[in-house]
């Protein structure tokens, strides 16, 4: 019902007579609307010969213009270059033989570059160039293209030039001359001979002035060990390969111990020939790479290896210095200190016990066997932190002694536990220069943030070891303003030549019989070294410190760098922080390791939640009053009872993407630069989220997936024993696996048949070859959580699995003897937990490129299937995303695109930048959302060896086929390879006693082939 | 896409004949009143000699790496110019004053020395560059004859359509009429013409009689279809694609008329899966001395002017930063933003050696004939039906490659043929192109 009800609207309407309402019900605007006004001048619009319909069929018109404009394909520009460089060729990859060297990690190494874009890191494969890529330098040429770089020098946070840098710079040093003021030259272990007369020039021209060198993980203590006893801060450099009997004593020489790259040589004596193979044995605290490929491993706190060692000692040189008992491992010490002792010039002991009296007994037990595999004359110069240096340092700048201290390469104020200290007296610094990639804890607070190069920005030269020389040349142009501390150096101390013309003649001058031009072709120069025979110490004082070494109450904390993160010098890569750790498979975190015993104790725990993600309590570590807080805590199998571990080289803040700013800052602990602390360790709220992305620890006595083997079977029994081909049933009798099938087979005997041997004798887990497979194939990164929910996009991983008794061999024979359903549930269950020592066994695995494919037959659309050359083809554009395949895979090596990860803000990495996105290979797809994607045993480098092969017109000779993890390898566990080439090596690792297929029984027929894995013990 | 279409209207092919009636007429003045004035040498045998060897460095009109060369009969001496060209250097050796200061205003670039040549050919040379310079543009010229041609060949056809169209009408007419006067007969007669039953139109009948209008729904549908399938399987096709580039570079003058090879310039092509626009220094290496269009007059350069074609050569200059007066460059670059005309989607990969230097493919097969296109265009549709219809197709070149030997005999003996196609080599697996 409408309502009468009346509504005034104004106290006017009640006047019956006013003329307002009157007015308002005839014209509702009474004011002229000011359209004209409002639209601009209404002189001109009245002038204007546009009517309203023109305007009207203007704005029909663009519109309809635009709609049909958008239903065309997009205009792509062209544009070449105007005078094209004559080695360039678009489209064709040009290689540069240079070196890697970041003060911690150094390499020799070829850059792959198109179109003058550095893409990808390879080996450098010259006899004479030892020092192979890990998984850090692999990734290195990712952070060259890291947004987040310092672009300018600035000057008290103020954007600056280098001329004024270089006038300020100028002027304290002339200051400090004239007052008398300290100048320190603070920088890394940069084992540049030029640079070393540089700085030589520099301190000359400022006689106040002193070079320190300092490490942010040092290995100072076994530095001083062998200046003692040879007179020079060097390291000894071993050869694995030499050795026969291998001890380690809490020493990971398989991941970052002195500098690594001691992979390849071992994993040559790990291969039994002859029926021989080296045996290893590691005493050690952590769960290292090196503990998880030896024979034999004994946990030990570091006090109890400290024992170890004096033991070891009194065996081999027949000393006897009292020790401790050492329980239960006392025999299995004392049978490895024996066969040490038999093995003589075949044995070596090494030691990364952080203590002078430990590496002193080390040099010492490695002189008295006369180990052919230790060499302290060829002595590696690429850690000269001097820790005791940089602790003066520190206290002179407090006291204000320092006038100007110009730093390169090292962030003090992230990686020194004193880093309070530092910043105190870095305030009474007058002048402080941080040469630095970015604008990094120190930098901020320096006065002046030097922006340096890149390494593939720069020349230079390392001496790596004594003999080995190499050069470092720039593969592309510097991106942003930087110079390099070597050309500021020249600057400041009036030097006008250019750094290239110095380094030209430092290089010629070291290189005797060789040319510049071949120096920097090959990238490395060896020669000759003189033979040291060293002089003595003391070291039956240092045996008795040693055995006199007690537990200082609380856990033995043993600080350890990761395999993917290092030093933590390149926080900001995606590629690494995604990399999972070898031994935990955790990615984007560090935590504390602790043995089950202990986390019990403690009230401690890891568990898996409904999504399959793996939580872990948090903890506060204490060490002499500094506390660490929300450690998240995992439960490491072999970690030694009373011991943690804690990764350096996380929780970095400053100039880093904020999804990279994870983990905890360990160095916090790093007292006096020493790994070995000891700490009380706090169980507090809350639980952590980890991305994990191996679930399943143990094998569950599934003897097919990674065979292994002892020596001794391996030597006296028939493969059938020890490598036995799976039965199958077929019309109700047992058949060899490998004569059933479902398909008929196709001949593969013509043309080319590529296959993958993997040794897993070889193998050591380091991971080189999971970073060259995302440079090579742009893998996306898709951050921690989306790891999480296993949706990790990495085309190759390395399982590791634990065994749950002693030995795998033990798990099977376990298994093999449950009967009953209650009694094998019992026992099942039990063996999903690994054992407080289990044995370890890596196994990388990839698309198999199975010839009779499981994916390929449930594919809807056909988007998968087989080529003549074994290869499993992908064709991306083809998938619709049914996931049918990966459902169906065996060996769940198929990764599915759940978002686009590209050009995508949600996952903000290198691909969402553009420069982040000059790193992917122009001859790979990115992939886009929805689509399933795979190994495609890197099917560009082999129809590119083809290709070549063709256009030269002559037939491909053996190892000229390879993918990017096979090349990657240096331990020489991947061979790639024709496997139709009868001479070539695959064809004759294929036919090895030791091959076998992974999960053969189910018939896929995988063109990768995997080595049982013999063990020594 | 951005299509131009070679929009020759009648017109405009009007008004180019009458000039080239009045300019032809015009210009044979002119030359008819040159001749007697050029002396004893032939211009006509003078041009071939003087584009073969004097061409490089010399220009008519303008100062390329040499002085402009028209009229320099009427400067020198013809005694000294025979002396000049045999060998140059010597003159200046022998402290000639002319020939030192002809050699100093020209920046020191001692002059190649032309022995081979005989005093009447540089007569004859002499003879051409004493020619006075062309007032009219050659191309017109050509371009109206070719238009008339057309125009003659467009009226005849409609003449006799025209004559057709009307003896039709004339019949429709005369058919009229002679229904008219039966009618009027039969009036006359009293035969009475039968009415007309009224009957269903034929839409309703059609309407009603459903077996009809279902086949004729399911042809409509099943047409529908297929137009439908048509239009779809189109897009993204860009088969003739031509669009306007910065630079109106011509391949029909360069790879036609000239006759460059395809690799002279696109050498990638050889080497890499890019075939590469040609960087600004290749172009360099022949327009450091071209930098004028000088097309003949028999060559048919219908739509554009000389002026044109040398104003696009300014465009050159401009983004490599060369200076032509001067003959050097200024160091300021304008890379060409060129347009891409043959865009291959990121999931493909083809690689331009494999099918070049390996299979030794005329370029043109998939490009078409580049050398008749002024504007480049996109020749072939790039579908991948294309791409697999000529992998089914066409026989792997084998002869001479060591690669091939062992491969191909096997796989010719399997399939038990002579010869391998590309497909049967593998060339149809996905992997071999999608990754």
């Amino acid at each position: 019902m409408a309502s009468n009800k009346k509504y005034w609207k104004s106290v006017e309407e009640l006047d019956q007579n006013s003329s307002i309402v009157e007015t308002l019900r005839n014209n509702e605007f009474v004011e002229e609307i000011p359209t004209d006004e409002f639209l601009g001048d209404a002189a001109t619009l009245s002038a204007s010969s546009t009517t309203r319909r023109d305007f009207l069929k203007y704005v029909g018109f663009s519109t309809a213009a635009a709609s049909l404009a958008a239903c065309e394909g997009p205009v792509v520009k062209s544009i070449p270059y105007v005078v094209q460089p004559e080695e360039i060729i678009p489209g064709v990859a040009d290689y540069y033989a240079t070196t890697m060297m970041d003060g911690f990690d150094f390499a020799n190494i070829l850059i792959k570059t198109r179109e003058g874009r550095p893409i990808k890191v390879e080996n450098n494969n010259l006899p004479n160039a030892k020092f192979g890529a890990n998984a850090r330098v692999h990734a290195s040429v990712l952070s060259l293209y890291d947004s987040m770089r310092l672009k300018q020098p600035k000057i008290a946070g103020k954007d600056a030039s280098w001329t004024d840098v270089n006038a300020a710079v100028t002027k304290s040093l002339a200051e400090a001359k004239a007052k008398g003021g300290q100048v320190v030259l603070l920088t890394n272990t940069m084992a540049s001979p030029s640079t070393d007369r540089l700085i030589a020039d520099f301190i000359a021209k400022n006689p106040t002035a002193k070079h320190v060198v300092y490490d942010a993980v040092s290995s100072s203590t076994a530095l001083d060990a062998f200046q003692m006893v040879y007179g020079e801060r060097a390291l000894a450099d071993y050869d694995f390969s030499k050795a026969d009997v291998i001890v380690s004593v809490g020493a990971d020489f398989l991941g970052d111990w002195q500098g690594g790259a001691y992979d390849a040589g071992y994993s040559q004596g790990r291969v039994p020939k002859n029926g021989k193979m080296s045996k290893h044995i590691q005493i050690e605290a952590n769960m290292s790479l090196a503990g998880a490929n030896a024979d034999k491993r004994i946990p030990l706190t570091v006090t109890e290896q400290k024992h170890a060692l004096v033991k070891i000692y009194n065996v081999v040189t027949g000393a006897s210095v009292g020790a401790a008992n050492l329980g239960k491992q006392e025999d299995a010490v004392m049978k490895a200190a024996q066969q040490l002792k038999a093995a003589g010039g075949k044995g070596v002991l090494v030691s990364g016990l952080d203590d002078v009296n430990a590496q002193l007994l080390v040099l010492a037990i490695n002189k008295a066997l006369t180990s052919e595999a230790f060499n302290p004359s060829a002595a590696r110069l690429i850690r000269k932190g001097d820790s005791k240096a940089v602790a003066q340092l520190v206290a002179d700048m407090k006291a204000g002694a320092v006038h100007t201290l110009i730093m390169n390469g090292v962030n003090p104020l992230y990686t020194l536990a004193n880093s309070a200290d530092f910043a105190e007296g870095l305030k009474k610094v007058k002048t402080s220069v941080s040469f630095s990639l970015r604008e990094d804890e120190t930098a901020v607070k320096s006065t002046i943030a030097a922006p340096a190069p890149h390494y593939l920005e720069s020349w230079g030269d390392v001496m790596i070891a004594k003999g080995h020389y190499a050069i470092m040349q720039p593969t592309i142009r510097p991106l942003f303003d930087t110079k390099q501390f070597q050309e500021a150096l020249m600057a400041w101390t009036g030097n006008t030549a250019s750094y290239y013309d110095f380094l030209k003649a430092v290089g010629s001058s070291i290189a005797v019989g060789t040319t510049w031009n071949k120096l920097v072709h090959d990238g490395v120069y060896s020669s000759e070294v003189a033979v040291v025979s060293g002089g003595s110490a003391d070291y039956a004082t240092a045996a008795s410190t040693l055995a006199n070494a007690k537990n200082a109450g609380g856990l033995e904390l043993v600080l350890y760098t990761k395999t993917g993160m290092g030093d933590g010098q390149q926080a900001n890569n995606p590629w690494l922080q995604e990399f999972p750790d070898p031994l935990t498979r955790a990615s984007w975190d560090n935590y504390v390791t602790v043995s089950k015993k202990d986390a019990e104790k403690l009230g401690l725990q890891n568990y898996n939640v409904a999504n399959g993600g793996l939580n872990g309590s948090y903890t506060t570590i204490e060490v002499a009053g500094v506390k660490l807080e929300n450690v998240p805590v995992i439960i490491q199998p072999g970690q030694a009872v009373g011991t943690i571990g804690l990764a350096l080289g996380y929780g970095r803040k400053e100039g880093l993407k904020e999804e990279m700013q994870v983990g905890v800052n360990a160095y916090k602990l790093y007292a006096n630069q020493n790994a070995n602390q000891v700490a009380k360790v706090i169980k507090t709220e809350g639980d952590h989220e980890f991305a994990c992305v191996q679930l399943q620890k143990t094998l569950m006595g599934r003897g097919d997936i990674i065979k292994d083997t002892t020596l001794e079977i391996f030597n006296t029994k028939d493969a059938e024993e020890w490598n036995p081909i799976p039965m199958v049933s077929l019309d109700h009798k047992e058949t060899p696996a490998t004569e059933v099938d479902l398909w008929d087979s196709f001949d593969r005997t013509i043309g080319h048949h590529f296959n993958l041997s993997i040794d897993l004798n070889a193998c050591t887990g380091c991971g080189a070859c999971v970073i060259a497979c995302h440079a090579e194939n742009n893998v996306p990164v898709v951050g921690k959580s989306e790891v999480r929910r296993s949706r990790d996009m990495h085309w190759l991983r390395i399982d590791r699995y634990y065994s749950s008794e002693e030995t795998f061999k033990g798990d099977e024979v376990l298994k093999g003897n449950t009967s009953g359903l209650m009694n094998s549930i019992d026992t099942l269950t039990g063996m999903e937990d690994p054992s407080e020592n289990p044995q370890v066994a890596f196994q990388p695995v990839m698309c198999q490129h199975c010839n009779h494919a499981p994916c390929e037959t449930v594919c809807p659309v056909a988007a998968t299937s087989h080529g003549r050359q074994g290869q499993n083809h992908m064709a991306y554009n083809r998938c619709v995303g049914t996931r049918y395949c990966a459902n169906n895979c065996p060996y769940k090596v198929r990764r599915f695109n759940w978002f686009l990860y590209s050009k995508n803000s949600e996952f903000d990495y290198h691909m969402n930048d553009d420069l982040g996105r000059m790193v992917l290979n122009p001859d790979v797809n990115v992939r886009s959302r929805g689509v399933m994607e795979k190994c495609s045993m890197c099917i560009q480098m082999t129809q590119a060896t083809i290709l070549k092969a063709k256009r030269e017109g002559r037939e491909i000779k053996d190892g000229e086929f390879q993918t990017a993890c096979s090349a990657a390898c240096t331990s020489g566990a991947m061979v790639f390879g024709d496997v139709n080439d009868k001479d070539g090596q695959v064809a004759k690792l294929a036919e090895d006693e030791r091959m076998y297929h992974l999960l053969e029984h189910i018939g896929t027929k995988p063109n990768v082939f995997y080595h049982v894995k013999v063990r020594n013990n | 896409m951005k299509k131009v279409g070679n929009h020759n209207s009648f017109s405009k092919k009007l008004i180019f004949s009458l000039a080239m009636v009045l300019s032809l007429s015009l210009s044979s003045l002119a030359q008819d009143a040159a001749a007697p004035a050029a002396g004893a040498g032939d211009p006509a045998k003078g041009k071939a000699i003087f584009n073969t060897n004097c061409a490089a460095c010399h220009k008519l009109d303008a100062k390329a790496t040499g002085p402009a060369l028209r009229g320099v009969a009427d400067k020198y001496d013809k005694e000294w110019l025979y002396k000049w060209i045999h060998n140059s250097g010597e003159l200046i050796k022998s402290g000639d004053a002319q020939a030192v200061k002809v050699f100093e205003e020209n920046n020191k670039i001692p002059m190649t020395a032309f022995p081979q040549l005989s005093n009447e050919d540089i007569d004859n040379i002499i003879a051409y560059t004493s020619a006075p310079k062309e007032e009219a543009p050659a191309a017109t010229a050509t371009a109206a004859t070719g238009g008339a041609a057309a125009q003659e060949g467009g009226v005849s056809n409609n003449l006799i359509l025209g004559v057709l169209a009307f003896v039709l009408a004339i019949l429709v007419v005369m058919l009229l009429f002679v229904k008219n006067v039966l009618n009027k007969i039969a009036a006359a007669n009293g035969v009475e013409v039968a009415a007309k039953e009224k009957s269903l139109p034929i839409w309703k009948a059609f309407a009603k009689n459903q077996f009809l209008m279902l086949v004729t729904s399911i042809m409509m549908i099943l047409i529908g279809m297929y137009f439908i399938y048509g239009y779809l399987m189109q897009i993204g096709v860009d088969q003739n694609y031509e669009p306007i580039q910065p630079i109106h570079f011509s391949h029909k003058i360069h790879a036609g008329d000239n006759k460059i090879d395809c690799k002279y310039c696109h050498s990638s092509a050889r080497v890499s899966k890019n075939s590469g626009i040609p960087s600004l220094n290749v172009c360099m290496n022949c327009h450091k001395s071209i930098s004028e269009f000088q097309g003949d007059k028999d060559s048919t350069y219908v739509e554009y002017s000389k002026e044109f074609y040398t104003g696009e050569i300014q465009k050159l200059y401009d983004a490599v930063g060369w200076d032509k007066t001067n003959m050097a460059y200024t160091g300021k670059t304008k890379p060409v933003k060129w347009v891409r005309v043959h865009n291959l989607p990121d999931f493909v990969y083809f690689n331009h050696s494999q099918h070049v230097s390996v299979a030794g493919v005329e370029c043109q097969k998939c490009h078409g004939p580049v050398e008749t296109f002024e504007i480049m265009k996109q020749h072939s549709p790039l579908t991948m039906g294309w791409c697999v219809n000529c992998h089914r197709e066409t026989n792997v070149k084998v002869e001479g490659n060591a690669y091939y030997a062992k491969i191909h005999d096997e796989l010719s003996k399997k399939y038990g043929v002579d010869k391998l196609t590309a497909a049967q080599m593998g060339g149809l697996e996905c992997g071999k192109c999608h990754y």
